[in-house]
C-alpha cells in the first residue's frame, strides 16, 4: 500500500470519527460559546490560508502563476457580482485556460 | 398533489434537491481536481465516500499533490473536519440517534444538513430535513465526484484551467461567511500567516498555522465583536 493510500485512509477515517464524536459526546463538552466560535473561525482562517498558499507557493518558495491568479481574480469579480457557484467555477477555469492559450 | 402528514415536506424536498444539484456540481469539480492532482479514481471515490466533507477533501488533494509527503495533508484535512464535530451538538439534540443509526447519521453531519435541520420549526420537520438533505446530498456528491473524475481523466487539466478551480472553489465557500468584520479579519490574518510561512515551513504547515489564528480569535474575550454582530443582525 502506498503512502498516499495510508495518508488518505487516516485522514478519511479521522474525519468520520470527528463527526461521530460530535454526535456521541455529552452536549456540554462542545456547547460552549468559545468552542463554537473557534469552530466557526477554523474554516475561515484555514480556507483563506489555503487559497493564499495555492496562489503564491512554488514548492517552498514564492512563485506566482499569472494565468491561475487571473482566473481566481475573475472568480472574485463573479463573487462580488453575487454569482452562483457554477458561474464562479467556470469563470475561473475559463479565464485561466484562455490566458494559457494565448501566452 | 398530496401535502402528506408533514406540511413542510414539499418545501424541504425542493430545498434538498436544490442543495443536491449544487453538490453534484461541486462534487464534479472535486473529482476533476482530484485526478488532476494525481490521485487515482479509487482514491478520489474513497475520499468522497468516507471523508465526505468538501473543504477537507479539496485541502487533502491540494496538499497531498504538492507536498513532499502525503502525510502533510492529514492535519489540515482533519482540522477542517473539526467543525463537523461541533455540528454534532445541535444535530444530536434533534435526532437523539442510537445504535447503528448514530453511525449512519454521523456521516451525514456536514454544513448543509446542519443548516437545513436547524432551519426548521418543528422537531419532525427538523428530522425530516436532516435525513432528506443528507441522503440526497450524499448520493449526488458521489455521482458528481465520479463524473468529475472520469471527465478529469479524459482532458489535460492545465489546458482547461483546472488548477484555478480549487482556489476559486475555496473562495466561493468562504464568501458567504465573510459578512461580519470579525470573520473577514480572521480570514485575512489566516491568509497572511500562511503566506509568510511558505518559504520557511514544509507544505501543510502554513495552513495548520492559519488555524492558530482561528483558535486565538475564538478564545479572545470578544465582547465588541459580539455586540457588532448583534447590531448587524437587527
Amino acid at each position: 500500500m502506498t503512502a498516499l493510500w495510508v495518508a488518505l485512509i487516516i485522514a478519511s477515517v479521522g474525519c468520520y470519527l470527528l463527526k461521530l464524536a460530535g454526535v456521541s459526546l455529552p452536549t456540554s463538552a462542545l456547547n460552549q460559546p468559545r468552542v463554537q466560535r473557534v469552530a466557526e473561525f477554523l474554516p475561515l482562517a484555514m480556507l483563506a490560508g489555503l487559497v493564499a498558499v495555492q496562489l503564491v507557493d512554488g514548492g517552498g518558495h514564492y512563485a506566482i502563476d499569472w494565468p491561475t491568479l487571473a482566473g481566481v481574480g475573475a472568480a472574485v469579480v463573479a463573487l462580488l457580482l453575487r454569482r452562483g457557484f457554477m458561474v464562479v467555477f467556470f469563470t475561473a477555469i475559463t479565464v485561466t485556460a484562455l490566458l494559457r492559450l494565448v501566452t | 398533489m398530496t401535502s402528506g402528514p408533514l406540511p413542510q415536506r414539499d418545501a424541504i424536498l425542493r430545498a434538498a434537491i436544490g442543495i443536491g444539484i449544487y453538490a453534484a456540481a461541486f462534487g464534479a469539480a472535486f473529482g476533476a481536481v482530484s485526478v488532476a492532482s494525481g490521485l487515482s479514481m479509487a482514491q478520489t471515490m474513497v475520499l468522497s465516500l468516507v471523508m465526505f466533507s468538501g473543504a477537507s477533501q479539496f485541502a487533502f488533494v491540494g496538499i497531498a499533490a504538492s507536498a513532499g509527503s502525503p502525510f502533510a495533508a492529514v492535519g489540515p484535512a482533519l482540522l477542517l473536519g473539526v467543525r463537523n464535530a461541533l455540528y454534532g451538538v445541535p444535530v444530536s439534540e434533534i435526532l437523539h440517534p442510537g445504535g447503528w443509526l448514530r453511525l449512519l447519521a454521523a456521516q451525514l453531519v456536514v454544513d448543509e444538513t446542519t443548516a437545513m435541520a436547524t432551519g426548521q420549526t418543528t422537531v419532525r420537520a427538523k428530522r425530516y430535513a436532516f435525513w432528506a438533505t443528507g441522503l440526497v446530498l450524499f448520493a449526488l456528491w458521489q455521482l458528481g465526484s465520479l463524473a468529475g473524475a472520469v471527465l478529469g481523466r479524459a482532458i489535460d487539466p492545465a489546458a482547461f484551467g483546472l488548477d484555478a478551480a480549487a482556489p476559486a472553489v475555496f473562495l466561493a465557500l468562504l464568501w458567504p461567511r465573510l459578512r461580519s468584520r470579525g470573520a473577514a479579519w480572521v480570514a485575512i490574518c489566516g491568509a497572511a500567516v500562511a503566506v509568510l510561512l511558505v518559504p520557511v515551513a514544509p507544505l501543510g504547515v502554513p495552513v495548520i498555522a492559519a488555524a492558530a489564528v482561528a483558535v486565538i480569535a475564538g478564545l479572545l474575550p470578544n465582547q465588541r465583536a459580539g455586540h457588532a454582530s448583534k447590531a448587524a443582525e437587527s
